[in-house]
């Protein structure tokens, strides 16, 4: 990290590929995702031009999948500066080459997550109206202010390690458009990669890498009590708070894994992200999904051995009624396949970790699906249940959105380069001047 | 002050459904159709609600009209990010349809499900549109609020007016809601809680008296009559 080298090395020249180059692969890619989030936006302004009677919501079920994907997002989010912020405080060497990947996933998540409230808004006029006559009694007023803080901490905690990166690119893409070279040579804020300056930096991440872990901790903890703090069955609950913060985690890695498995294959980043990043990662996915098992028992448990008549009915809901196989598919989705391909050593490969994620992603977007719908469709006073089913226009807003989200993703990574170049190399410095120390290490592996 | 509360007296009840009628025709509220009303969406802001307990052939159904609840302490009104709902100082929850945000964080925390949702903008037959209640303060609401039960608050209003142009002292016996006035046996009440000697007051103290929902703990305002 120290002055630019010279001649671009190897890692350089195949993490600044994509920034020089465009396939023809990327172009159908972009128009793909492209087409399915015009869909969604087509859907948007219809439902904003209609009324949000376009989705299937009603009364008494008044969330749906637009809560349950702010829920995901906001969850997703847990990605990247959370494990980036964790690996880094405690020193984890192999982080460094994803830790870049996983703090753009984190800031692309929460732009979605906080759409999703605005999706979900009858008067979205009026998105400003929080700020001007909050209530802060009231959970969205916790969530507007611990999300704000989140994404401004998690912006800044993804720029501050790029700043030598963007110095290296302003001096070595000098071929680059016009506007692309005043981006880089005004992001790197004339970064010479000098004693003073980079010890400077090394304080500021130190500082932003610690305050963020509460930051993201409190996030994940208000998004719960907006159903925690009301009184609907199985809604209100102690352990909603720090559920809700282990399943961020938990959909957080595996987002992280498809993203960067996907990056991996497209742009020939095999030789640094490798066997230890999924190794190591994927004992921690492992680790969560155990977590995760662990909460969902003593929730489902504590609620079902008590007779309390609204919370069972919730419960029968979920496990026997018309909920019973999204919650089996959560189950199969979030424990049984993780554990069938994580537990054993040759399954924690790109391959292996891939699905797992995949199967997670998908298994926990029904655990927050489960958690917002079926407690509003047993309403306690004089109702018959409830049916939900959400319609055409929430189906493709909800589509439209992951695909702006992979949309983003892959734009940025037009722009900006996918892996630490610096934090790489230092990397390799530390390696090379503690070998002793690295063999120990890599036997004890 | 006053602290407005109502009690209905489930004996005198026969669930004729004329206090929804009334309450449709006072405020405004717009026909959802057949298919919307199916999918849960009518709304209502006072309903006849019917409890069944037991099975065949020991079934007993009890008919619960229920309005607002206006509670002492709502739940709706802590949610509420922009304070769009709040409580005035005669203990009636109301709504700011200029500040709603459409958010429907307060339909969710109502235990009793009082509270609704406009999915699309407003719309009456032509027949009855001509017969839409003038009063400015029931103007149908727009597409994306919330609204519901306000004790008819636009008839508090006006029995002030009334009382003030008449000059005499407005009296908690000149303001009822239109659920109250039109309810053909007799069974609703309404008044003033903190006078002692108010019907209300003394009904909603009788061995009789009980509320919905009490161990929610929102301290609801409408007090009802056992049966039998």
């Amino acid at each position: 990290m120290t002055s630019i080298p010279t001649r671009e090395s190897e890692l350089e020249r195949t993490v600044l590929e994509p920034l020089r180059r465009t396939p023809t692969g990327f172009y159908l890619v972009i128009a793909g995702l492209g087409l399915v989030m015009l869909t969604g936006v087509a859907a948007l302004f219809n439902q904003w031009y209609l009324g949000l009677g376009m989705t299937g919501l009603n009364r008494p079920v008044y969330w749906g999948i637009y809560l349950t994907n702010f829920v995901f997002f906001i969850g997703i989010s847990h990605a990247g500066t959370l494990i980036s912020a964790i690996l880094r405080v405690t020193q984890a060497e192999w982080r460094r080459p994803i830790t870049r990947i996983a703090e753009a996933i984190t800031f692309f998540a929460l732009i979605l997550g906080l759409l999703q409230i605005w999706i979900d808004m009858g008067r979205p006029e009026r998105i400003l109206f929080p700020f001007l006559f909050g209530r802060f009694q009231s959970p969205f007023l916790w969530d507007f202010t611990c999300v704000g803080v989140y994404l401004m901490s998690s912006m800044l905690y993804l720029y501050l390690p790029m700043i030598p990166d963007l110095a290296r690119m302003r001096d070595r893409m000098t071929d680059a458009p016009r506007w692309r070279r005043w981006l880089y040579t005004l992001m790197s804020f004339g970064w010479h990669g000098n004693a003073e300056q980079r010890r400077r930096l090394e304080v500021a991440i130190g500082i932003i890498a610690i305050v963020i872990i509460p930051v993201a901790v409190s996030v994940h903890t208000v998004v719960s009590w907006i159903f925690g703090m009301t009184m609907q069955p199985m809604w209100h609950s102690t352990i909603l708070g720090p559920y809700f913060v282990v399943g961020a985690i938990f959909s957080g890695i595996a987002m992280l894994f498809v993203f960067m498995t996907l990056v991996r294959r497209a742009w020939h980043f095999e030789k640094w992200i490798g066997p230890k990043q999924y190794n190591y990662l994927g004992l921690l996915l492992l680790v969560m999904s155990a977590f995760w098992g662990y909460f969902t028992l003593a929730e489902f448990l504590t609620t079902g051995y008590a007779t309390l008549t609204h919370e069972t009915e919730v419960l029968h809901a979920k496990l026997t009624g018309e909920y019973a196989p999204a919650f089996w598919i959560m189950v199969v989705g979030n424990l049984v396949i993780p554990f069938a391909i994580l537990v054993r050593r040759n399954g924690r490969t790109p391959v292996g970790t891939f699905f797992a994620s995949l199967s997670i992603l998908v298994g926990m977007w029904v655990e927050r699906f489960l958690i917002v719908a079926p407690s509003l469709t047993r309403p306690s006073l004089g109702l018959l249940p409830a049916v939900y089913t959400p319609s055409l226009t929430e189906v493709a807003i909800t589509a439209g959105s992951l695909a702006l989200f992979a949309l983003l993703f892959l734009l940025f990574f037009k722009v900006f380069p996918a892996i630490s170049v610096w934090e790489v190399e230092e990397g390799e410095e530390v390696d090379a001047i503690q070998p002793k120390a690295r063999e120990l290490a890599h036997a004890a592996d | 002050m006053p602290r407005w509360g109502m009690v209905i007296d489930l004996d005198k009840c026969f669930a004729c459904q004329s206090c929804t009628a009334a309450c449709r025709m006072e405020n405004n509220t717009p026909i959802a159709g057949k298919d919307q009303a199916e999918m849960g969406r009518a709304i209502l802001w006072n309903e006849v609600l019917p409890f069944v307990e037991g099975e065949y052939p020991n079934v007993n159904e009890t008919m619960i009209p229920r309005p607002c609840m206006h509670c002492d302490d709502p739940a709706c009104v802590k949610v509420c990010p922009v304070q769009a709902t709040y409580k005035n100082e005669e203990g009636i929850v109301l709504i700011d349809y200029e500040r709603c945000i459409g958010c429907r964080f307060c339909t969710v925390a109502c235990p009793f499900q009082v509270r609704y949702f406009n999915w699309f903008a407003p719309e009456w037959p032509e027949e009855l549109k001509a017969h839409l209640n003038p009063d400015p303060e029931v103007a149908p609401r727009p597409k994306g609020v919330v609204e519901k039960c306000t004790f008819c608050v636009q008839r508090l209003r006006k029995a002030r007016e009334k009382a003030e142009a008449e000059g005499r002292v407005f009296n908690a016996t000149d303001y009822i809601p239109a659920c109250v006035e039109t309810c053909t046996g007799h069974a609703r009440y309404f008044g003033d809680l903190d006078d002692p000697d108010s019907l209300v007051s003394q009904l909603a103290a009788s061995p009789r008296a009980f509320r919905l929902q009490e161990e929610m703990g929102t301290k609801p305002k409408v007090y009802y009559l056992k049966e039998g």
